[in-house]
């Protein structure tokens, strides 16, 4: 890796500062696309914000109908969350299948949603459950932050502190992994949340994470595998790779669908 | 005095010696090793898979901190420096040697693959070294490139070299094309196939690492390197790319963290670095990074194959025809050429008395990283095309499968077997390993799991292979026949020490074979010496007589036969000693675990008393031997060993996904006798992950242009243990009738025997679609391609 000035704050109020004041500054979280990305001198910040000492960014608690998940939550903590497998239980199974151990025990929920990385699983958990990112500025819905691949709605410098997630009535997840990375090649996340059924897909769109209409409106009208089954992707709108065409995405994420929506009950 | 449980010796499955230190990571790799004063070296390499290099401007980089030194391809050059030289010459059909163009160890005004080296930076620290090799500028002009094994061939392809028109290294042959020709007349079936072996990156979980030292004062030159064989690497480098005398040369190979034959080679850096540390006078470091590795470690496999196989009405072989192309990469490799020639070919008589046989192969120049042996080596490949071809054939004809083998194969009675391909196969019986494995593996119950499977929406196969491969390579005088430029025998040392322990130098290497295990044994059960006092010493020229190293499953057979040797002169001088002391004649001295013994009397002496006689000579036939008690023995194998078996492998598909999941592998395999059978037993199922790992996963993908696509683990696709079933594995041995131990060898019966079997299982799975052949890797997008092409056929 190239050289860069390190940071260690101590409070959200001076890591924003630190930003603020260095447009070519990196936050850094559990490091797990930075670290990979600065040792292959892909990255040339001028300095790295690490965040692991800002106590109050992380832990899972319950407030009312919601999970609060601190941004510094890391996967495994999620993973393993009393808190989180008795209000979100595919979301605990979710996270636990996030890289390998050593991932997971590095990684954390505000990295995720923070580098939208469109093969993330947090970020299409975060779009179905209709969460809403808190950042050291202002609230925003998922929706309104997911903005493209590996792109959000976050200004420079400004950091991911929180994310709230409405406990939805049911939800479930299912992903195709891709063989070489294990990364997802095509997950869907369904939930039935108060504002109605919402569905989200990773890995296979070609601007990121998205919301699969179509598949909201057949689950609202019969929650069944079934139902989703007969509801054709349109693999122009998926990505393709060496691993999964678009065609085979637009297959799998209907296969995965009805696996997620067994997986919710 | 040495007291020995008979359970160290052959036979027992002694847990491994040196895993002490390897889990523990205490073993000492070659990038554990820091030189006093040592520099780091950063080789720049090509972005371009074909290009012409106009100026390489290093002025600004030079002058960056901590830069010692750059060097390019013109430097050496101007040095006299060498090309890095192939060390198997193979002959066209015509008699004329094969196209051997320079292999520059720094470009030299042309690039021909993404990763060929163009400069290399020396630097205090290596992160320096990259600031400065960034800094490097290299004007190119790129050029057509090609990288497919066909497309090289193609008339109006971009060429590589100009001593190589068309791009064809070589045009080889071999068997009687005349009686194949009139085999195929009289048959009653031909059946055709045709098929690619992917191509694969071996990946040894230790990159490869070579530090290059001088010292100034005696002129002599060290190379830690990480590889199979030093004593291979100082004479190619010694000899033929710096023109140091092998006396002023040491080759160190310490602990090596897996090689696979990716680590027999000499590469280049290992010579830039020996030549850049007398250039600069200090130590110079270098250390693969993984990403560095995909483009510069030689790749495996690589073929594409036409085969076919001519049948009489009952389903017996008249004859064979094989048509190979195989890709080279750019450079020839060390032992590139053999490879596709007699390491394959000649594998293609297989577990069957197959007549007649004819195989030609066309070697290929491409703008891709070189291609070498890699497990298996050749045997894979023929194993791969010949299994199933079986299957393919036996469903044409209308016969089972298992009954089509067994009607084809070699009878125990006709050992020695004379095959039409060169080889005489010494031992075997493919009936008993079959029958083994069938009944291992529940073959006949198989229909019930396929119907249990299917009501669980899966579709399951089952896959069978019975193979034959030719290791313990090799008899030098045969192979230097072939166009082999070393000879293949290995070198033992046994030194007992003054009190009876025993040191034990080899020529063979230990990258996670266990030797320091199997080795310790031999010693136990001849010498009776506890394997705690026996230490195997390997991997230093400067301390083992010249040997071959490790690679095509020899280190035992050719290995522990020359310690075996060395052992019977230590018993014999040993029996000298002993007729001395206990006042008897030598013919009635015996011989048994460490103890000699005056035939029919209770008179006996130790191995340590006699080793002590021999070292401290006060009572000593001193007229008649010379003291001391160490030999060498040099041991040239009088054949290969012809290891084989059977391999069955259950799969089952998901329609819905395409993935493949191997849920049953069961292996029998004749590797001769087993000297530890907890190691034979871990030898197997690593093989079989590396070819369960070649059927299902694993693919180095370029595209058209020579870019390599599937260049880091985000898109190859390593097995992970997740993906290998509990593999169960089997042994039944005939033993080696030409060398004294017996051995066969069980380094690679895994990775050549399992391909096929997972694939047949394959396509045995997909029965209800049609499907005649699926090429490997079997991925789930391929599956799921098969599964949707047959439905929407149907719809």
């Amino acid at each position: 890796m190239y050289d860069f000035a390190y940071h260690k704050p101590a409070s959200v109020a001076d890591a924003v500062k630190i930003l603020a004041a260095d447009p070519d500054a990196r936050p850094i979280s559990g490091g797990m696309t930075l670290l990979p990305a600065l040792k292959l001198r892909l990255n040339k910040p001028t300095a790295v914000v690490d965040l692991s000492g800002i106590a109050e960014l992380r832990g899972v608690k319950r407030d009312g109908d919601s999970l609060v998940i601190g941004a510094l939550t890391r996967h495994y903590e999620v993973a393993t969350s009393a808190e989180v497998k008795a209000s979100i239980p595919t979301l605990a199974a979710m996270a636990a299948t996030i890289g390998d151990t050593q991932v997971r025990n590095r990684g954390t929920i505000g990295g995720s949603v923070a580098n939208n990385d469109p093969s993330a699983d947090y970020p299409a958990a975060l779009l179905a459950l209709g969460a809403t990112i808190q950042t050291d500025k202002r609230k925003l819905a998922a929706e309104d932050f997911f903005t493209g691949m590996f792109t959000t709605a976050l200004d420079v410098g400004e950091l991911v502190t929180a994310i709230h997630i409405p406990i939805p009535k049911k939800a479930g997840y299912a992903k195709m992994r891709n063989p070489a990375s294990r990364y997802s090649m095509a997950g869907v996340f369904v939930a039935q949340t108060a504002s109605g059924v919402r569905v989200a897909v990773n890995g296979a769109g070609a601007n990121g994470v998205f919301r699969e209409k179509a598949m909201e409106a057949a689950l609202a009208a019969n929650w069944s595998a079934d139902a989703v089954a007969g509801v054709k992707v349109d693999a122009g709108l998926l990505n393709g790779d060496i691993h999964g065409s678009a065609e085979y995405r637009a297959h799998l994420v209907t296969v995965m669908a009805k696996r997620a929506v067994v997986d919710a009950g | 005095m040495n007291v020995v449980t008979p359970f160290e010796g052959i036979g027992a499955s002694l847990r491994r010696k040196e895993d002490f230190r390897f889990l523990q990571g205490r073993g000492q790799y070659t990038d554990d090793i820091n030189r006093p004063g040592q520099t780091h070296a950063v080789m720049l390499r090509s972005p371009h898979a074909h290009a012409t290099i106009d100026r390489i401007d290093t002025a600004a980089a030079r002058a960056m901190p901590g830069v010692k030194a750059i060097f390019t391809g013109p430097d050496m050059a101007a040095e006299s420096i060498g090309g890095i030289p192939c060390g198997w010459q193979i002959h066209n059909k015509d008699g004329s040697p094969m196209a051997e163009p320079m292999h520059p160890a720094l470009a030299l005004g042309k690039v021909r693959h993404v990763g060929d080296p163009v400069a290399v930076v020396i630097a205090e620290t290596r992160s320096q070294a990259r600031d400065a090799a960034e800094a490097i500028v290299v004007d190119y002009t790129p050029l057509p490139a090609v990288s497919g094994t066909e497309a090289a061939l193609a008339p109006g392809a971009p060429q590589l070299h100009e001593g190589a028109p068309g791009n064809l290294c070589y045009d080889w042959h071999i068997g009687d094309k005349a009686a194949q020709e009139a085999a195929f007349a009289r048959a009653a079936r031909v059946v055709k196939f045709e098929t690619t072996n992917n191509r694969l990156v071996p990946n040894a979980m230790e990159p490869r690492v070579a530090i290059g030292d001088f010292d100034s004062f005696s002129g002599d030159y060290t190379l830690y390197t990480t590889s199979q064989n030093p004593h291979v690497i100082r004479l190619l480098m010694g000899a033929f790319v710096l023109h140091i005398p092998e006396s002023k040369l040491r080759v160190v190979a310490p602990d090596v963290g897996g090689g696979f034959g990716s680590k027999i080679y000499h590469y280049a850096e290992e010579a830039i670095v020996t030549w850049a540390a007398g250039k600069v006078k200090r130590p110079v470091k270098w250390t693969c990074e993984r990403s560095e590795s995909f483009v510069s470690d030689a790749h495996g496999r690589d073929h594409v194959s036409t085969a076919e196989l001519a049948l009489d009405e009952q389903g017996k072989i008249l004859g064979l025809k094989v048509h190979t192309l195989a890709n080279m990469g750019a450079y020839l490799s060390t032992f590139a050429p053999c490879v596709p020639t007699y390491l394959y070919a000649t594998l293609l008589s297989g577990v069957y008395s197959t007549p007649v046989i004819y195989a030609e192969v066309k070697a290929v120049f491409t703008n891709t990283v070189p291609v070498d042996a890699y497990r298996g080596a050749g045997r894979p490949e023929a194993t791969y095309l010949l299994e199933r071809l079986m299957d393919v054939a036996a469903a044409e004809a209308g016969i089972d499968k298992v009954e089509f083998r067994r009607r084809n194969f070699i009878r125990p009675d006709q050992f020695p077997y004379q095959t039409p391909v060169a080889l005489q196969y010494d031992s075997g019986n493919y009936h008993a390993t079959l029958d083994a494995c069938l009944e291992t593996a529940g073959w006949a119950g198989f229909e019930a799991r396929r119907a249990e499977a299917k009501a669980r929406g899966k579709l399951r196969g089952i896959g069978i292979s019975t193979y034959v491969e030719a290791c313990g390579i090799a008899p030098s005088a045969v192979v230097g026949s072939l166009g082999a430029r070393a000879g293949l025998y290995e070198v033992g040392v046994i030194r007992v020490h003054p009190t009876g322990s025993v040191t034990v130098l080899t020529g063979a290497h230990s990258h996670g074979q266990g030797h320091e295990t199997t080795f310790a044994q031999l010693v136990a059960e001849k010498l009776g010496v506890p394997t705690a006092n026996v230490d195997i010493v390997h991997g230093d020229t400067a301390k083992v007589p010249f040997g071959m190293g490790t690679y095509g499953s020899r280190s035992l057979a050719v290995g522990g036969s020359a310690m075996d040797k060395a052992m019977d002169k230590i018993i014999a001088k040993g029996k000298r000693i002993a007729a001395h002391l206990m006042e008897a004649s030598v013919e009635d001295i015996e011989f048994e675990r460490g103890t000699f013994r005056v035939a029919g009397t209770d008179k006996t002496k130790s191995l340590t008393d006699i080793s002590l006689a021999a070292y401290v000579p006060h009572n000593y036939p001193i007229e008649e031997i010379e003291p001391g008690l160490e030999e060498t023995a040099f041991y040239d194998p009088k054949n290969f060993t012809y290891p084989g078996g059977c391999h069955i492998c259950e799969v089952e598909i998901d329609p819905d996904t395409g993935h493949v999941e191997v849920v049953n592998f069961t292996a029998v395999d004749d590797v001769g006798r087993v000297i530890n059978p907890m190691i034979v037993e871990g030898q197997v199922q690593g093989g079989v992950a590396q070819g369960i790992g070649q059927a299902l996963l694993e693919a180095a993908i370029y595209d058209p242009s020579g870019q390599l696509i599937s260049g880091s683990f985000m898109d190859y696709t390593m097995p992970r243990a997740g993906d290998l079933p509990d593999v169960g594995v089997a042994t039944h041995t005939t033993l080696c009738t030409h060398n004294p131990l017996g051995v066969k060898g069980c380094g690679e019966v895994g990775a050549i025997g399992s391909p096929p079997a997972v694939m047949n299982a394959v396509v045995d799975a997909l029965r209800d679609y049609g499907v005649r052949h699926v090429e490997m890797p079997a991925t789930p997008q391929k599956i799921w391609g098969i599964v949707n092409a047959h439905r929407l056929a149907a719809e």
